[in-house]
C-alpha cells in the first residue's frame, strides 16, 4: 500500500516534471522558431510566392471566361461540328458590346492573336461594328461583319475559354497547339523554336560543364599539392575574377572578341589570319565566355576536395609497386569524385538559366531558354508563355537534379 | 521568468524588423512628375528643350527615367497598380495595342488645349500625342568606307559591300526593306507584304544576308557600332547618327533612300498615374508649337505639331527626315498597318532569327 501510495506520488512528480520538460522545450522550439522566422518569411516572400505564381501562370488564364463571359457560357452546349446557332452568336453580340464599352477588346484580341494568329485585329473590328448592332436576329449579322465568326477554330477557342485554365502556354512551349477542332498539333516549322532552345540550353550547359572540368581539374590539382606560398597567389588569380561582376566579364569579352578587338588584332598582326575571324556573336564566344565565368565554381569544390586527399596514400600506393598513373587513377582520382560532382552539378545547374552573357556576347542562333523567357516577358508581353518557358526549365533541372541524386548520394557532395 | 522576458523582446524586435519589409507606398510630393523616355542622345536633347525649361516655367519638378521602348514595364506598373511614371515618350508600334488593353489614359484633347488636327498621325491615337518625327536609315562611316551604299538594294549587296551590317532586332522596317530591295516599289511595300506571300518573300530576302548581321536593340548602338568598325553599314535612328557626328566628331553619313520617316515618339499618360493633372500640363507643353519646335536645336527629330514648322532651325534641315530631298524614294511607315500586323509578325520574325 505504501509502495503504492509512494510509486503513485512518484509517478505525479515525474508527470510534473514530464509536463514542465515539455513546455519549456515547446518554449524553446517557439523560440528558435521565431528566430528563423524573418528568414522563412523573406523566402517565401520572395522565393516561394512568386515562383508559384510564375508557376500557376503557366496554367492559368481567364481573359476569355471574364471578358466574353456570355459567349464561353453559351458554347458549353455547341456539338463544334456545325456552326453555333442564333443564341450563341445573341450572346457574342453583346459580349462583343461589352468589350467595346469597356474598352476591354484590346486584352480579348491579344489573347486571340496568340493562338489564332492575325485574328485578334479582326476581333477589334467586329467588336466595334457591333457595337451598334442592338438587335437580331445576330447570326447572319456577325458574319457579315466578319468572315472571322464563320471560323470553327475561332468557335473552338472561345469554347476552350470557358475554362480558366488552359494548357496552350505548356503546349506551346515544347512546340505543340490545339487545332482547328481542339486536337493537339505540331506548331507550324516557321515558328517552332522551343525544343530547339531547350537541347541548346542542355547542349550549351553540358559543353560548359565539361570545358571548365577539364580546364580546372588539373589546376585545382596543382593547387592542392604546391606550396603554400604559391598556391595562395594562384588561388588569388582564381579567385580575383570570381569575385568581379558577370556583366563585367562578360562586357570583357566583347572587348576581347570583338571584330577589332585583342584578339583579332593579334591574330592579324601575327598573320596567322589574313582577316578579322567572326568571334564574337558567335556559339564559340558564348561558350568561352561561359566558361570562364564558370571555372572557379567548378574548380573550388573540387580543390577543397583534394586538401582533404592525405598525400601518404599516392605514396602508399608508389610504395607498393603501382605506376605514377595507376596510382593517381586508382587512388586519388575516385577520392576526388564527391568535389567534381558537387562543382559540375552547380555549374551545369547555374548554366541552364544563362541569359546575359549569351545575349551579348551570342548570335541570335546560340540564345538559351533565358533569353526566350526575357524575350517573352519584355518584348511580346506573353507572360502565360514565358512563365510556362519558366515552369518547364525548373521542372527539367529539379528532374535532372533527381536523376544525379540518384546516381550520386548528393549528402556526399562537399561543395566547400 | 527572465528568460520569457527577453524572449518577448526578441519577439517584439522581430516584429519590427518584419514590418520593415511590408510595403509602404512613398508619399507623393505634390508638384513633381516623372517622365520617361529612350535615354541617350534623344533623352539629352529632350531634357535641354523641354524637361528643364518645363520645370523652370512651371515649377514641377521633373524626374527622368530611361528606358528601351519597351512597353512591358508600363503593362506590369498599370497592372500592379503601382505606376511611378507619368510620361511616357512611347513608340507608335505599341500605343494603340496598350490603349485597347485599358492600359493608358485616353487623352482629353480640351484638356490639353491644343488642336487635334494640327497633329501628323494626331486622330490614329485615343491615348496618345504625337511628338517628333524620327526615320530609320541607313548610316556608313564616310572616313572608311568613302563610296557608300547609294540604294537599299546595297545593304543586302555582300558582294559589293562585304562585311557585318547592323539592323535593328525587330519586324518593322527590315520586312520594308527587304521587300524594296527585292524589286518592290515603295508606293506598294505595304500591299505586298499584307499577304502571305510577301511575307515569305520579305524573309527569304533576309536569309541572304542573316550571317552578316549584327543585331542591336537600343537606338544607341548603331553609332557605337560604326565607331568599332564592327559593321560596314548600319540601319540607325537619323537623330543619333547627326548626334555622333556633332558630339563626338565623327564623319557618318545616311543615306536616304528607302529610309522610313514616321512619327515613332507619342506621349503617353500611363493608366492611374499619381500626377495627371501635371502630366496634362508638361504634354500641353512640349507639343505646344515654339517648344516642339525647339528641339531640333538638339537633335535633328522635326515636330508632329505642324505649326511647329516655322520654329525649326535651317541648320538641322538637311540632317531632318521630311526635308523634301529626302523624300524622293521613302517608305512612309503604315503604323496601321503595323497595329495590325505587329504581333503576328514579330513572332514570326522572333522564330526566324532563333533558327
Amino acid at each position: 500500500m505504501a509502495a503504492t501510495v509512494a510509486q503513485t506520488a512518484g509517478s505525479e512528480k515525474n508527470m510534473l516534471l514530464r509536463a514542465e520538460l515539455r513546455r519549456s522545450e515547446r518554449w524553446g522550439k517557439l523560440r528558435a522558431f521565431a528566430l528563423v522566422l524573418p528568414l522563412l518569411l523573406f523566402l517565401v516572400i520572395t522565393f516561394v510566392f512568386p515562383i508559384g505564381r510564375m508557376l500557376f501562370n503557366a496554367v492559368h488564364d481567364d481573359t476569355l471566361l471574364t471578358l466574353m463571359p456570355r459567349t464561353t457560357a453559351a458554347l458549353a452546349a455547341w456539338d463544334g461540328n456545325d456552326l453555333p446557332g442564333e443564341q450563341v452568336f445573341a450572346a457574342l453580340a453583346k459580349d462583343l458590346r461589352d468589350t467595346w464599352e469597356q474598352k476591354t477588346m484590346g486584352s480579348v484580341a491579344v489573347r486571340m492573336n496568340y493562338e489564332l494568329p492575325g485574328t485578334g485585329s479582326q476581333f477589334t473590328s467586329s467588336a466595334r461594328k457591333a457595337s451598334t448592332l442592338l438587335t437580331g436576329p445576330y447570326k447572319a449579322a456577325l458574319i457579315q461583319i466578319d468572315p472571322l465568326w464563320e471560323r470553327k477554330e475561332v468557335w473552338n477557342f472561345f469554347k476552350r475559354g470557358a475554362s480558366p485554365f488552359t494548357a496552350y502556354y505548356l503546349l506551346r512551349s515544347v512546340d505543340y497547339q490545339y487545332g482547328a477542332d481542339s486536337q493537339i498539333v505540331a506548331t507550324p516549322p516557321e515558328t517552332a523554336i522551343f525544343r530547339d532552345a531547350f537541347l541548346r540550353t542542355f547542349g550549351i550547359s553540358v559543353g560548359v560543364t565539361a570545358a571548365t572540368f577539364l580546364l580546372g581539374f588539373p589546376v585545382a590539382y596543382l593547387l592542392a599539392t604546391l606550396s603554400p606560398k604559391s598556391s595562395n597567389l594562384l588561388m588569388i588569380l582564381i579567385v580575383l575574377p570570381f569575385w568581379t561582376s558577370m556583366l563585367v566579364r562578360t562586357v570583357a569579352w566583347v572587348v576581347l572578341l570583338q571584330q577589332n578587338g585583342v584578339v583579332n588584332q593579334a591574330l592579324v598582326g601575327l598573320h596567322i589570319i589574313s582577316h578579322p575571324a567572326d568571334l564574337i556573336f558567335t556559339r564559340f564566344a558564348t561558350i568561352v565566355a561561359m566558361t570562364q565565368i564558370q571555372l572557379p565554381v567548378t574548380l573550388l569544390p573540387i580543390y577543397s576536395v583534394m586538401k582533404t586527399i592525405p598525400p601518404s596514400h599516392i605514396r602508399a600506393a608508389r610504395s607498393l609497386g603501382a605506376g605514377s598513373f595507376y596510382a593517381f587513377w586508382r587512388v586519388y582520382f575516385p577520392q576526388t569524385l564527391p568535389g567534381i560532382a558537387a562543382g559540375c552539378l552547380l555549374t551545369f545547374i547555374l548554366c541552364l538559366g544563362y541569359y546575359l552573357t549569351p545575349a551579348l556576347v551570342g548570335g541570335p542562333s546560340d540564345q538559351m531558354v533565358g533569353y526566350f523567357i526575357a524575350n517573352y516577358t519584355n518584348k511580346q508581353i506573353n507572360w502565360g508563355l514565358a512563365s510556362a518557358l519558366s515552369a518547364l526549365l525548373l521542372v527539367a533541372t529539379l528532374l535532372l537534379y533527381y536523376v544525379f541524386n540518384k546516381l550520386v548520394d548528393v549528402n556526399r557532395l562537399k561543395i566547400g | 521568468m527572465r528568460s520569457s522576458a527577453l524572449s518577448k523582446k526578441t519577439l517584439v524586435i522581430i516584429g519590427l524588423v518584419a514590418s520593415t519589409f511590408v510595403l509602404t507606398k512613398p508619399g507623393a510630393a505634390a508638384d513633381q512628375i516623372t517622365i520617361t523616355s529612350w535615354g541617350g542622345a534623344l533623352q539629352r536633347a529632350e531634357s535641354q528643350a523641354w524637361f528643364e525649361p518645363f520645370s523652370k516655367t512651371t515649377g514641377v519638378a521633373v524626374n527622368e527615367d530611361e528606358y528601351s521602348g519597351d512597353a512591358a514595364k508600363i503593362q506590369a506598373m498599370v497592372e500592379t497598380k503601382s505606376v511611378t511614371w507619368d510620361v511616357v515618350d512611347g513608340y507608335s508600334t505599341w500605343v494603340n495595342r496598350l490603349c485597347d488593353q485599358g492600359l493608358l489614359e485616353r487623352i482629353d484633347w480640351n484638356k490639353l488645349g491644343l488642336n487635334r488636327s494640327k497633329f501628323i498621325d494626331g486622330d490614329m491615337y485615343e491615348c496618345g500625342v504625337p511628338s517628333v518625327i524620327s526615320s530609320s536609315v541607313v548610316a556608313y562611316d564616310k572616313d572608311k568606307l568613302p563610296d557608300g551604299p547609294k540604294t537599299i538594294a546595297d545593304l543586302f549587296d555582300t558582294k559589293k559591300f562585304p562585311g557585318k551590317r547592323g539592323l535593328e532586332k525587330t519586324a518593322a522596317g527590315n520586312l520594308e526593306w527587304a521587300l524594296v530591295a527585292d524589286g518592290v516599289p515603295v508606293q506598294d511595300v505595304y500591299k505586298v507584304l499584307n499577304t502571305p506571300e510577301g511575307v515569305d518573300r520579305a524573309f527569304k530576302k533576309l536569309d541572304t544576308i542573316k550571317k552578316d548581321v549584327i543585331w542591336w536593340e537600343a537606338g544607341a548602338q548603331p553609332p557605337q557600332l560604326l565607331a568599332d568598325g564592327q559593321v560596314v553599314m548600319t540601319a540607325a535612328y537619323n537623330g543619333r547618327i547627326y548626334d555622333a557626328n556633332k558630339n563626338s566628331g565623327k564623319n557618318f553619313a545616311i543615306m536616304w533612300d528607302a529610309q522610313l520617316p514616321g512619327v515613332g515618339n507619342v506621349w503617353v499618360i500611363p493608366a492611374g498615374g499619381p500626377h495627371l493633372d501635371d502630366a496634362y500640363k508638361f504634354i500641353a507643353y512640349a507639343a505646344s508649337p515654339e517648344v516642339q519646335g525647339t528641339l531640333t536645336k538638339y537633335i535633328p527629330y522635326g515636330p508632329a505639331n505642324k505649326d511647329a514648322m516655322e520654329f525649326v532651325g535651317g541648320e538641322v534641315l538637311p540632317w531632318l527626315a521630311n526635308a523634301p530631298e529626302h523624300m524622293t524614294n521613302a517608305i512612309k511607315t503604315d503604323t496601321a498597318f503595323w497595329n495590325e500586323k505587329g504581333d503576328d509578325l514579330n513572332q514570326r520574325f522572333t522564330a526566324w532569327l532563333a533558327q
